[in-house]
């Protein structure tokens, strides 16, 4: 296929998954905030910052907001146009990627995609944001859940669908690890008062892991427990080493080489964390420091991108055209619109 | 509904000068009266719904947050009995034959100007005349593979052609997803009514392309080439080519090496053999055309000469599609065919015609001016409806560049019933249909009707407030 294509459609995956776990984090966060209403403004700030750090926004919301209460965040996070990974933001890349590709996707996914951009720019997307959060949430993650639905069930195995079902599994992947590491941002508290069990049910909550963690652990969610489903799990589909030995198999079926050896440095790296992450346990990670390793998943996760990009969207430099600057995208656009259609 | 509709003496599509219908409308109009005006206003706004999930809309230009909008669609079809419709075809035929035999004759000896049909001049004057190519030969001599005539209808029914669009012609998708629209809505509605198909245009043009590939060996690797999504047709472009099943590209998915196209994909490089193309000829190669088009594909050209890759429409073929030379097309078609034109042009003249540009300059108020080149209905003075002061514009500029305008009477399109805030009211149309010239010519039965929604407006295009119809043609 297009090396724009596979490009086009692997964001577009990416850019769904991130608003679906971004909706999830908010809802979850909003609503454990509920719980401890009498919160004043000093210990809000030390609930939210967390969670901006971890997403790796904090530049840009710090130029942006001078608080980091509530409202602020929740603003920033989710219907904020000048945050590039906003919901919001999030769901119009996917929708431009969508454009771009058209001609790839089933008519019932691109109108799936198409309706919720059309229901988050609407007024009554607005109105049911300040009315009734929750729903708005849920109607995002809904909608996400259904693309994923009627992508798998309308999209042939074919190169395209490897691409998708790569980006998904690498966002999701990475966001897993982000929302551990707001742990690590925490402020440090003893665990007399239950605030650590707190915050670990919270990051399964997000996760949507709750469920799964109960399943396999009895009592109450501590470090340990987490990290060793969250990380290593090879059932549960939002932990890592389950993402990670999907995009291995993605990688492999687009290139064709064997599993366990690799074609590019995408598959060196995806191979060898999926070694690692089969052969790692939880108390290694927490005696070395989970935070560390964490930021270290992420620049795997990293060089994934780049290495998928180097082969496969910029394989050969037989173009010497110097690429379109930053600057004058807005010349280019206005170049595709100048175009007569008779 | 349509109890108080009246035709004001325009020529009506579907009732006749006593008021009564039209007997190839007599089935719609009893079925579109049955329906209760609720019912059918839901219907009517259930099509809007599904253009908009569809994203069946063009982008509003110069507009930040990248508005796109629906193309507003009327539920009443336009109806063409066979008989009327086989005369057209004929015509339609006629002509595209013509202007391919021309587009080859100016390319190559120039047969028609040596023999004074055309005075020289207007054609190397033209904006869309490309020098540089004479002598080339195309693949299978087609020039203009795809035309869009546009045609109206005057004060008796005559069908008249207004204009020709032979290089990037538009349109076809909204013909194709009005009748899906059409019948999504009112299911019941087709049955037995005898209306042909229009599914079979992709398919069509997809065998052209085939029909135009310079290599023999395996099947063509067509692709659609596009400005990119932000360009006003963009929908179409992922329309037509989705439903071809071929690749939409960009120029940037394009390279050139050793006067070979080829497109980028993850496999590696994969020759191209035919493109059809929805860019100017100005942006396709910054290393012989515009320099700073950064859609195009630096030596596509080179690739095109060698006889490496076809394009459809060619090169040059904005000569055909001048106003200028508009006005020879009835003279072309008998030089060339020795046949009398079957569907006849509006009565032009010719503003660097010195007779013509006299008449022209007397009676601005009463004429329609058109620039050479402009489409969409840009670039056009509609005298009875001008002030002053753009008719004193429009004489300026006539004054200074003749050869660039030619001027028309207004003709009083002929109207159809449209559907207008729950009442029927008779708005103007033009029809384009769509030719398709490859080994043989194909023309999708019917068309894209253009409605013009203002009120007593005889400007159709969408870029000034038209929108359009189904159109059907009858068995």
């Amino acid at each position: 296929m297009l090396s724009r294509v596979a490009n086009s459609l692997y964001w577009m995956v990416r850019y769904i998954e991130r608003a679906d776990n971004l909706s999830r984090l908010i809802e979850v966060n909003g609503q454990l905030l509920l719980d401890h209403e009498r919160l004043d403004s000093e210990r809000l700030r030390a609930f939210w910052k967390p969670i901006i750090l971890a997403t790796g926004d904090d530049e840009l919301f710090s130029e942006l907001y001078s608080d980091a209460s509530s409202g602020e965040v929740i603003r920033f996070l989710t219907d904020d146009r000048k945050n590039p990974n906003s919901i919001v933001s999030s769901i119009a890349h996917a929708r431009e990627n969508a454009r771009m590709v058209r001609d790839q996707l089933s008519e019932e996914l691109w109108e799936e995609l198409n309706s919720l951009y059309l229901f988050i720019n609407s007024r009554d997307g607005e109105i049911l944001l300040s009315a009734d959060p929750t729903r708005y949430y849920e109607t995002i993650r809904r909608a996400t859940f259904t693309f994923h639905g009627i992508a798998a069930a309308s999209i042939a195995r074919s190169e395209a669908w490897e691409f998708m079902d790569l980006g998904r599994h690498l966002e999701r992947a990475d966001k897993t690890t982000r929302f551990l590491d707001i742990t690590s941002f925490l402020p440090e508290v003893e665990d007399g008062n239950g605030a650590a069990t707190f915050h670990w049910t919270a990051i399964l909550r997000s996760c949507g892991a709750l469920g799964a963690f109960r399943a396999e652990h009895r009592g109450q969610p501590a470090a340990k427990g987490v990290v060793e489903l969250l990380m290593f799990s090879n059932r549960f589909p939002r932990s890592v080493r389950y993402c990670v030995d999907r995009i291995d198999r993605n990688l492999h079926s687009i290139s064709g080489t064997a599993r366990g050896t690799y074609a590019n440095e995408a598959e060196r790296v995806s191979g060898r964390m999926l070694a690692e992450l089969s052969y790692g346990s939880a108390s290694d990670v927490l005696d070395s420091g989970l935070h560390e390793y964490l930021d270290e998943a992420q620049s795997r996760f990293n060089q994934i991108g780049e290495g998928l990009f180097s082969a496969y969207v910029f394989p050969d430099i037989t173009d010497k055209r110097p690429p379109i600057p930053a600057a004058s995208v807005s010349a280019a656009v206005a170049w595709q619109m100048s175009q007569q259609q008779q | 509904m349509f109890d108080a509709y009246e035709a004001n003496g325009f020529f009506d599509e579907m009732f006749d000068e006593s008021g009564a219908v039209r007997p190839h409308y007599r089935t719609l109009l009893n079925r579109f009266s049955s329906y209760p005006a609720e019912d059918f206003e839901a219907r009517r706004a259930s099509c809007d719904q599904h253009f908009l999930r569809q994203g069946v809309t063009f982008n509003v230009y110069h507009d930040d947050r990248g508005t796109e909008r629906i193309f507003p669609f009327d539920p009443v079809p336009r109806v063409i009995p066979s008989d009327e419709w086989e005369h057209l075809e004929a015509g339609l035929t006629q002509r595209i034959i013509a202007l391919n035999l021309f587009l080859h004759d100016i390319y190559h000896e120039q047969h028609i100007l040596r023999d004074g049909i055309i005075p020289r001049f207007y054609i190397e004057e033209a904006k869309h005349y490309r020098p540089e190519f004479r002598g080339m030969n195309v693949p299978k001599d087609i020039y203009i593979h795809i035309c869009g005539s546009d045609l109206i209808r005057g004060a008796d029914g005559t069908y008249f052609v207004l204009e020709d669009n032979g290089r990037c012609p538009s349109g076809a998708s909204y013909l194709l997803e009005n009748r899906n629209a059409l019948k999504r809505a009112f299911p019941g509605l087709f049955e037995s009514l005898g209306v042909r198909p229009v599914d079979s245009y992709p398919r069509e043009l997809l065998n052209m392309l085939h029909y135009v590939s310079p290599h023999r060996e395996g099947e063509p690797v067509c692709v659609l080439l596009t400005p990119g999504c932000y360009n006003s047709a963009y929908f179409e472009h992922c329309y037509l080519a989705r439903e071809m099943g071929i690749e939409i590209v960009e120029g940037r998915d394009l390279v050139v090496m050793d006067d070979f196209v080829y497109m980028r994909t993850t496999k590696g490089l994969v020759r191209v053999d035919v493109i059809y193309r929805r860019i100017d000829d100005d942006f396709l190669d910054p290393t012989v055309f515009r320099k700073d088009s950064v859609l195009g594909v630096p030596g596509i050209m080179r690739a095109y000469q060698a006889g490496n890759v076809a394009l459809a429409n060619a090169v040059g073929t904005g000569v055909a599609d001048d106003k200028v030379i508009y006005y020879f097309v009835p003279k072309i078609i008998e030089y060339y065919l020795g046949q009398d034109p079957i569907l006849p042009n509006v009565p032009t003249y010719l503003a660097s015609e010195d007779s013509d540009r006299k008449y022209i300059l007397e009676h601005l108020p009463e004429l329609v001016v058109k620039a050479a080149n402009e489409s969409g209905g840009y670039g056009m003075l509609m005298g009875p409806s001008a002030t002053q002061e753009e008719i004193a514009k429009f004489k300026d500029k006539i004054i200074e560049d003749p050869r660039n305008f030619i001027a028309q009477p207004v003709v009083a399109l002929s109207r159809s019933p449209t559907y207008c805030d729950g009442l029927m009211e008779g708005r103007h149309i033009d029809l384009r249909p769509y030719i398709i010239y490859g080994d043989d010519v194909k023309i999708v039965p019917g068309g894209l009707t253009r409605v013009a929604l203002r009120k007593g407006s005889l400007v159709v295009n969408s870029s000034q407030g038209g929108g359009s119809k189904d159109t059907w043609v009858l068995k």
